[in-house]
């Protein structure tokens, strides 16, 4: 038995450096078959994208964990973000960090274990330009009206290019439209779509852009989930209209575009009114235009006959002649009147003139009766007490005067 | 160039014009103002109309030369059911 910490005769000769026990490690592992190509699924923790674009983290299980490293090269091909607390299969090998003596996990591929990859990416994406705004309805321009010309970035051979043809001839008959055509599935689509609604935003040569494509699966729309094809489309100064897939597809396109149709042959419709209606209203307000201009001046015509029409315009003197009239009798009764109270007045003179004559001392004289006056004093003689005896009087009758003495008199 | 212009006056021409016929209709005018509204409305109507069948039908596909400019060729629309 052995003490411990006594070597044995051996192992005195095979006293390795700490750089050769890593060393001897890593080269025993990489020649392990299982070692030098695992696959292994864990949690995602400790997780740290290194500026120099490597991704270190942990991966662990309930009891355990490992170190790992994805580089750069194998993370860019990444569709997604590892986060921790993901569940995760890691296709890599095992080695040996000889520096500080740590094994580690060396990730070559990197999947979701359950949702999927594509989900995930899919639920980044939204969120990250959703945060950004890219999706806000401030930004979603209207369709014009009535484009003069359509772009159609799409697939230049299938049934789709076809349907949104069929249905735009069939609504207006003298459309113009410009195809752009594009991959819409594969690694290169979405660049492609991408410069497709870029170039045409340059040119102008469009006034409404249609970015269809028919149905298919997740991996197959995929490039609409880009983040380029939403920049591109953000960016678009021409109204883009979004068209992708089955009815019940929503792609990101889809979110960022100013429009959303359910299919490609909505989108068509969408776009274009139809010429015969349109063609139809324009007569129908031409017609009520004319109308309503005839029934206005029917309508001024017959109040001007109504007003010519009125007394008042027909017999414009009637009411200067009723006046006249009116003023004819009054002025005679006005005259009669006068004339009447006049003759009342006169007879009342006369009346008053036959009284007065008859109360005039001359009247009186001339049945006989005199006016005595006093010469002496001047007044008239009313009593015998005004006269004394041997006054001298003055009598005066109808037809002259007589001067007497007074003899005698008597009462 | 997409005439831009012509495009927006379309849908308000269209909508200058029912707006005249409305108020024709409603009698809102003098018998002066009348007759201008009536004159305004069949530019607009004749100019409408004029759009609409002006539009020259043409089916295109884009091609992009090396230097980068668009060019279009007439496109063959096949298989039209």
């Amino acid at each position: 038995m052995k003490y411990m910490g006594e070597l044995s005769n051996n192992s005195f000769s095979n006293i390795l450096t700490v750089s050769q026990v890593n060393r001897y490690i890593k080269e025993k592992m990489s020649k392990d078959l299982i070692l030098t190509n695992i696959w292994v699924r864990g949690e995602i923790s400790n997780f740290k994208n290194h500026s120099s674009g490597h991704m270190y983290f942990t991966l662990k299980d309930e009891n355990s964990l490992i170190k790992c490293v994805m580089f750069r090269t194998y993370n860019s091909y990444l569709r997604f973000n590892p986060e921790n607390g993901m569940k995760v299969i890691i296709r890599g090998y095992i080695s040996v960090f000889e520096r500080d003596g740590q094994y580690q996990l060396y990730a070559e591929e990197m999947q979701s274990d359950g949702i999927g990859n594509l989900h995930i990416a899919f639920e980044q994406l939204k969120k990250k330009l959703a945060d950004e705004g890219l999706f806000d309805l401030a930004y979603k321009k209207k369709i014009p009206y009535l484009p003069r010309s359509i772009g159609v970035v799409t697939s230049s051979t299938g049934s789709v290019i076809r349907d949104i043809i069929n249905i735009l001839n069939r609504r207006f008959y003298n459309s113009v439209i410009k195809i752009f055509p594009v991959k819409v599935q594969g690694e290169s689509a979405s660049g492609e779509i991408s410069h497709a609604i870029e170039k045409l935003n340059e040119s102008g040569c469009v006034d409404v852009i249609i970015l269809a494509r028919g149905g298919g699966s997740l991996e197959e729309l995929w490039p609409f989930n880009e983040e380029i094809v939403a920049r591109s489309i953000f960016k678009s100064k021409i109204p883009v209209i979004s068209a992708i897939g089955h009815e019940t597809d929503y792609t990101i396109a889809d979110f960022v575009a100013d429009l959303r149709a359910p299919t490609p042959s909505a989108a068509a419709e969408l776009v274009m009114p139809e010429k015969l209606a349109l063609k139809s209203r324009i007569n129908e307000l031409t017609l009520r235009l004319v109308n309503s201009l005839l029934s206005n001046i029917r309508q001024k015509r017959d109040r001007l006959y109504k007003v010519m029409d009125s007394a008042a315009f027909r017999q414009p003197y009637d009411k200067i002649y009723q006046e006249r009239m009116k003023l004819d009798i009054l002025s005679k009764d006005l005259r009669k009147s006068m004339l009447s109270r006049y003759d009342r007045e006169r007879s009342k003179l006369c009346l008053l003139i036959g009284k007065l004559d008859a109360l005039s001392p001359l009247n009186i004289l001339s049945r006989g009766y005199c006016i005595i006056k006093s010469e002496n004093t001047g007044n008239i003689v009313k009593s015998v007490n005004d006269v004394d005896v041997g006054n001298n009087l003055e009598i005066q009758l109808k037809d002259g005067r007589l001067y007497c003495v007074v003899n005698d008199k008597s009462s | 160039m997409a005439k831009k212009k012509e495009n927006i006056n379309f849908e308000e021409s269209l909508r200058e014009l029912e707006e005249i016929v409305r108020q024709l209709e409603r009698g809102e005018y003098s018998l002066d103002e009348s007759i201008k509204a009536f004159q305004r409305g069949m530019t607009l109507s004749r100019d409408l109309s004029k759009v609409l069948d002006d539009m020259e039908k043409k089916i295109s596909i884009l091609i992009e030369s090396e230097s980068g400019i668009l060019k279009e060729e007439n496109f063959i629309e096949t298989g039209d059911e």
